[in-house]
């Protein structure tokens, strides 16, 4: 989905809030959140995908609002729901008042996974282009590289697409590839000696 | 007399939350006994920017392994201890004067867990996230990572299933420190690649 989580490159934010260290967790409800997104995702069994979608489900005031902690507390809470452990209503008369959860699945269900790839149809050197699409669904492709031209550095293996394992059980197979693209071309500016790298699916690309 | 300092801090709206999440999920036995104990022990103390310095410092003090960990940085890294979820497809990236590495997850938080620990607030957060894949050259000045004008820059954008370890530079005058000394020198920044020793 085109949704606030697929930050790359959006402008307006300001200064990055940098400190050189921290603890894991600054306050004890982080460590408990980071607990009990394990404890769900775990009992639901949850994809990668599918738990990364539940974030980016989040009301994008929400999401920009709110740690990262708090993100996993929403998922974990909404990936509760959606799979039956306990309802809205539960979850808000122990809370004592309103607990915003990700909004719904946009996306179709996905009836067929599609067949695996087996084998890299890139290597090393070889010229892609990145398909301009936009699934209501899950997706690893930023939206930043979405039609543009880059070159394979790297084939990394065969590994399951989020894609299709975000919205259902079924598994499809693809290599994945790093793939670099100069900055001054995705940002049709003047910055010289800039690249940038995005590991994607073999799907997502076409021969340029 | 004022009772101030007596009152426990008020609970936030995001404590009460947790806190319910915590007792319905416990209430259908789905929270093992210790389980948040546990899981700040790990986080804490098992996994850490430490381990990475102990793979930049052997790194630097045997070319042997500096090879094998470029080559192959799962296997390597795997060779000091260090491995685990979130670290399962390791690709390290070394930076020299002419090249300066740094990496970022657009999408979400991807981050080495099992060298560097689980990311810090601003790795997350919107701008860093936003800026470094559009003007990473005034993003890393701006942060305090002064870099040779004519040094090419790379940004890994971890959108898929490997996970980047900036190798920085050994520092000039470290010659005859030990191993472990090196270690010490060596920040999670630098790994990350907003810093260079």
């Amino acid at each position: 989905m085109d949704g606030i989580h697929d930050l790359g490159g959006m402008q307006g934010f300001g200064r990055v809030d940098h400190s050189p260290a921290e603890p894991a967790f600054p306050h004890r409800w982080q460590a408990v959140a980071r607990a009990l997104l394990l404890v769900v995702a775990g009992a639901v069994e949850a994809s990668g995908g599918e738990f990364r979608h539940s974030i980016e489900r989040m009301e994008p005031g929400h999401y920009l609002t709110s740690s990262y902690y708090e993100h996993w507390l929403t998922a974990a809470a909404t990936l509760a729901v959606e799979h039956g452990l306990m309802t809205r209503t539960e979850l808000e008369a122990r809370a004592g008042g309103r607990f915003p959860l990700s909004g719904p699945v946009l996306a179709p269900p996905v009836g067929d996974a599609g067949p695996d790839v087996g084998e890299p149809r890139f290597g090393p050197g070889d010229r892609i282009r990145v398909r301009e699409r936009h699934p209501p669904g899950h997706t690893r492709c930023p939206g930043y590289v979405r039609g543009k031209a880059g070159v394979v550095v790297r084939v990394d293996g065969i590994h399951s697409v989020p894609d299709v394992e975000a919205h259902t059980a079924a598994r499809r197979r693809e290599p994945t590839y790093s793939v670099r693209f100069d900055a001054a071309d995705l940002w049709q500016d003047s910055q010289r000696g800039v690249s940038v790298h995005v590991d994607l699916w073999d799907s997502y690309l076409e021969r340029s | 007399m004022s009772m101030e300092g007596h009152h426990p801090a008020p609970i936030s709206p995001v404590e009460q939350r947790v806190a319910a999440l915590e007792e319905l999920l416990t209430e259908r036995g789905l929270v093992p006994e210790g389980f948040v104990e546990e899981i700040t022990r790990r986080y804490e103390s098992e996994i850490g920017p430490m381990n990475g310095a102990k793979v930049v410092a052997r790194a630097w003090v045997d070319p042997e392994f500096k090879e094998r960990l470029l080559a192959d940085g799962t296997a390597s890294i795997a060779e000091l201890g260090f491995g685990g979820p979130e670290g399962d497809h390791m690709v390290v990236v070394e930076n020299t004067e002419a090249v300066h590495n740094v990496v970022v997850c657009t999408l979400c938080s991807c981050y080495p867990w099992p060298v560097l620990g689980l990311p810090p607030a601003w790795y997350k957060d919107p701008p860093y996230r936003a800026r470094m894949v559009r003007e990473p050259r005034a993003l890393l000045a701006e942060m305090g990572c002064r870099l040779p004008d004519d040094a090419d820059i790379r940004v890994w954008d971890s959108s898929a299933e490997v996970r980047y370890l900036v190798l920085p530079q050994r520092p000039r005058g470290t010659e005859g420190m030990t191993e472990t000394e090196l270690a010490g020198l060596v920040t999670r920044d630098s790994m990350i690649g907003v810093a260079r020793l």
